[in-house]
């Protein structure tokens, strides 16, 4: 008798659990803050206005979502495929380099279209680069991706400090930057184009490459689901033998899922680069890189998981900067603390609470038919 | 249900025996189905008491709660008349239940001795261990006969042997009862015969013996009692030597059974598939198939004997071009590959190539997938469900209905997970999908692994018509019985390499079990191979013979 461990409605495995898994991580959270002497529900306001309550908040909250999407993305195409890319910070440093490169180089002379198309191609490149070498690696050379994708970070932070202070540096400049790019290269901020329409909004950062991250979503959903590539992708990830069996070359696949996973991760730079910074600079990658293995986790590797796993993320980051603010008592480190906390419950204790809530399942669920019925 | 209340009228009469262990009302259920419903056992103490179901039939699942691998959700399990709770394997240990399992829970690279010892230590030093362990080992190894070399690495031990270190296992640490899963599967005959020898010593010692298999044969030749089970329920109690065969295979099916599979004599056609001086060497170095020499015809059916492990597997894997040759060449089709000159998978199926492989977990079908999307595997990239870009899912599902329909797969769902169909059902779309590709060569391994007794005659008789539509058909299994009523020609391998070959009609037991021990053909006939410590004839049937049941009407 083989039996499945499936004995959860999908709904209760998609949304309770990750559900569960916050409202634990919160409880905790809050346990911290009364131990410090503050009152958490004040503090859980404090956190949600500051991520939602005026158009300033929100305009942040969704530009760091932004970010968490792509690497999220990122994290999760080659989860899809039985990888584990640790590397997308490094990629997504790569991917910045590369849009800042092609925008320095030919910002001044292309209109504005040109350079956004090229934007997107040169951090799809630079990042997919980025990961094509530990791919390489692993497919050839036997070197596991998760040693490679990490060491990586390490050798894109140290290209990246190395290029911006001995060559890329702003001439008569004493911090490690660039010249600002030209102009046409700007991606429009929200707020400009709903000034334009005539709605009045504050500077946010955010900008319109917030919708290729949606936009990437929708690709990403198509390509898993929806082609022989992406079935390829997934057998591979599910079951290399199987996938060797149905002639499915899975070196080749290995190779292209973590090009695609470079390029989505090197997103991050067109959002950074392009979008905010206007200048190519240090440590714009902010950490967001590994924030995506939180949020691919929690976001069950799926695109609508990802978006809502970024979202709970760019609350986390915007509304706890709030609270460090606003509250003397809750630090920075605290925010973190909570943060931690979050991808410590969703993330590496995603399953904790599923044999209880199976249990709890099975006791509603009263079989009827008795038998399994056999062919 | 006349069967039930005449079983416990033999369990009334019988009252008078001791009794080992008792189950009452066992039921467990995972999710919305019942494994186990209502379960009644009494095995008597120094009985060899059998087992006997189909897959899915809740065997396994009632071997676990006598194991303390699951808890009953309702009923009562007694030994020696004390009402036990097992929670988890040490607390069956502790109550003196031992168990075999179908697939060793041995150390490959650990001695004999390291791995009875293996979570038995006696304390934090172990060498205290090693000695106290080897003193007693030498003490069963007497007393019930079971000859191991206890300092021999696990690996190093033929299968039959690694099986005697998991029995001296369960006795080292007090087992008084003794389950085994499963254990003849991956033996010769003779090894069964041995390790039946030993099941009849250990019974002698007072040992209690439940003995779990589909295989009626085995029931009739050594169980003392059996009990059928059918559907998650106990359908039957009987003594064996009031039962017979075929009353037994209709209790487990539920309905009445013909043992014989009736075929045409083959008319061979043109070489499809060619061997030659095939050799297959494994990542680790080791040479799996030797030199291996085969011609396969269309309409022919050959069936590959051997024990599992003697280059069965990696042949059926380089026939189908997923391990690569080291040496030889292979003719498929016109299409010549060789080692410098090698082919893939996805290029043998274009040349008419279909593989229903051994290991339907593994590599037949992704079990997370969905039913729909394991039909397609290897058929991915067919024109039939591709656009230019995307994969139509809703075609997909379409030619899944069509397949699950045309070969009876239960329950015709496309969406339902892979892995939660039953193995006869897996097993059924698998063969769904490589035949309706109409195939030209078919490299089947151990087709009904697995598989209910009902659905074996349905493949076997699909692998038929496929012959007899002109397909090469090539059949690994481990199942003799299978081979013996399939095959038109019989190949026998061990140890990689080709022993001899036997017309299918002319082919016994015996004989092929010698063979497959190395013994050459003409020795094996004339039936001094050194390979046969005992010479006892295990049961002399005509070849054509097999368990196969039929509906009546």
């Amino acid at each position: 008798m083989s039996t499945t461990n499936n004995t959860l409605p999908r709904w209760a495995d998609v949304l309770l659990i990750p559900i569960i898994n916050i409202a634990l991580a919160l409880l905790v959270s809050g346990l911290i803050i009364i131990a410090i002497g503050e009152d958490p529900i004040e503090a859980v306001k404090i956190l949600l206005v500051g991520a939602f309550g005026y158009d300033e908040a929100m305009g942040y909250t969704l530009y760091y979502t932004t970010n968490f999407i792509f690497t999220g993305l990122a994290v999760s195409v080659a989860f899809h495929a039985g990888l584990f890319n640790i590397g997308g910070e490094g990629q997504a440093y790569i991917g910045g380099l590369g849009v800042g490169l092609v925008m320095l180089a030919l910002g001044p002379i292309l209109p504005f279209y040109l350079l956004m198309i090229l934007g997107i191609i040169a951090a799809a490149v630079f990042g997919a680069a980025w990961a094509y070498v530990p791919a390489y690696l692993q497919v050839y050379r036997g070197s596991h991706i998760v040693i490679t994708t990490i060491m990586f970070n390490f050798i894109a932070s140290a290209l990246m400090v190395y290029l911006m202070v001995n060559v890329l540096i702003a001439p008569g400049s004493m911090a490690p930057q660039s010249v600002m790019l030209a102009d046409s290269s700007h991606l429009p901020f929200i707020h400009e184009i709903m000034n334009a329409l005539g709605y009045e909004m504050v500077h946010t950062p955010l900008n319109i490459s917030f919708f290729w991250a949606l936009i990437c979503c929708l690709l990403l959903w198509v390509y898993l689901w929806h082609s022989r590539w992406g079935y390829e992708l997934r057998t591979v990830g599910f079951n290399e033998k199987a996938a060797g069996y149905a002639g499915i070359n899975t070196k080749k696949v290995v190779i292209i899922t973590m090009c695609i996973s470079g390029a989505l991760a090197g997103f991050v730079g067109i959002n950074e680069i392009q979008g905010v910074h206007h200048k190519l600079l240090l440590n714009f990658t902010a950490g967001y890189g590994f924030t995506g293995i939180a949020v691919s986790l929690m976001g069950r590797n799926h695109p609508v998981g990802v978006v809502l796993a970024s979202l709970l993320f760019g609350i986390l980051y915007q509304g706890g900067a709030e609270l460090a603010f606003e509250v003397p008592k809750i630090t920075r480190e605290m925010v973190v603390t909570i943060q931690g906390l979050v991808i410590l419950f969703s993330g590496a204790l995603a399953y904790m609470t599923r044999p209880w809530l199976e249990k709890i399942f099975s006791l509603f669920s009263r079989p009827a038919s008795a038998t399994t019925q056999e062919a | 249900m006349t069967d039930i209340e005449s079983a416990a009228n033999r369990t009334t009469e019988k009252k008078t025996l001791p009794v080992a262990i008792e189950l009452r009302g066992i039921s467990k259920s995972f999710g919305s189905v019942h494994a186990n419903q209502d379960i009644d056992l009494c095995v008597h103490k120094s009985a060899i008491h059998g087992i006997i179901g189909e897959n899915g039939a809740g065997k396994s699942t009632l071997m676990s709660i006598i194991y303390g691998f699951y808890e009953a959700d309702r009923g009562e399990i007694l030994v020696n008349g004390q009402s036990v709770r097992l929670h988890n394997s040490q607390d069956a240990i502790a109550a003196g239940i031992g168990m075999v399992h179908q697939h060793f829970m041995l150390v490959d690279t650990f001695t004999v001795l390291e791995n009875v010892i293996l979570g038995a230590e006696s304390g934090g030093l172990l060498n205290q261990s090693l000695n106290h362990a080897r003193e007693e080992l030498t003490r069963l190894e007497r007393e019930y006969n079971l000859k191991v070399d206890l300092d021999a690495l696990v690996s190093d031990l033929p299968v039959g042997e690694q099986q005697r270190v998991e029995i001296l296992k369960a006795l080292y640490r007090g087992a008084e009862i003794l389950i085994l899963d499963e254990p003849t599967g991956v033996l010769t005959p003779q090894e069964t015969d041995q390790l039946f020898e030993i099941l009849k010593t250990l019974k002698t010692q007072g040992v209690t013996v439940l003995l779990i298999t589909h295989k009626l044969r085995e029931i009739m030749d050594i169980t003392d009692e059996v009990s059928v089970m059918r559907g998650g329920r106990m359908v039957a109690h009987r003594l064996t030597q009031e039962t017979d065969k075929e009353t037994l295979a209709e209790l487990m099916v539920g309905r009445k059974v013909r043992l014989e599979l009736n075929q045409k004599p083959a008319t061979p056609g043109n070489v499809l598939l060619k061997a030659e001086n095939l050799t297959v060497v494994d990542d680790k170095g080791v040479t799996r198939v030797k030199g291996f020499n085969m011609e396969l015809k269309a309409g022919e059916i050959i069936g590959i004997a051997g024990v599992s492990g003697n280059g069965q597997s990696e042949l059926l894997q380089a026939l189908a071009c997923i391990q690569p040759l080291s040496q030889g060449s292979l003719q498929i089709h016109q299409h010549s590959v060789t080692p410098e000159s090698p082919c893939n998978p996805a290029k043998a199926r274009e040349l008419g190539l279909g593989h229903i492989p051994e290991d339907r977990h593994q590599l037949g079908m992704v079990t997370r997938f969905s039913a729909a999307e394991s039909s397609i595997l290897g058929f991915h990239r067919n024109e039939s469900i591709n656009g230019s870009l995307l994969m139509h899912n809703s075609k997909v599902e379409k030619h899944c209905e069509a397949l699950m329909e045309q070969f009876d797969v239960r329950p015709p769902h496309p969406q339902l997970k892979s892995a939660n169909f039953s193995g006869g059902n897996q097993q059924k779309l698998i063969i769904a999908r490589e035949m309706t590709q109409n195939p030209r060569i078919l490299l089947v391994g151990q087709p009904t692994r697995g598989v209910d007794i009902g659905a074996i005659e349905f493949i076997h008789r699909q692998l038929i018509e496929m012959r007899d539509q002109g397909c090469a058909v090539l059949v690994v299994s481990v199942e003799l019985d299978e081979i013996m009523s399939l095959s038109d020609r019989i190949l026998v391998m061990c140890e990689g390499s080709l022993v001899g070959e036997v017309a299918g009609k002319d082919a016994d037991e015996r004989t092929l079990g010698l063979m497959m021990a190395g013994t050459p053909l003409d020795k094996a006939r004339s039936g001094s191979g050194p390979g046969s410590p005992q010479q006892k004839t295990i049961n002399e049937r005509p070849a054509h013979q097999i368990l196969s049941p039929e509906t009546s009407g």
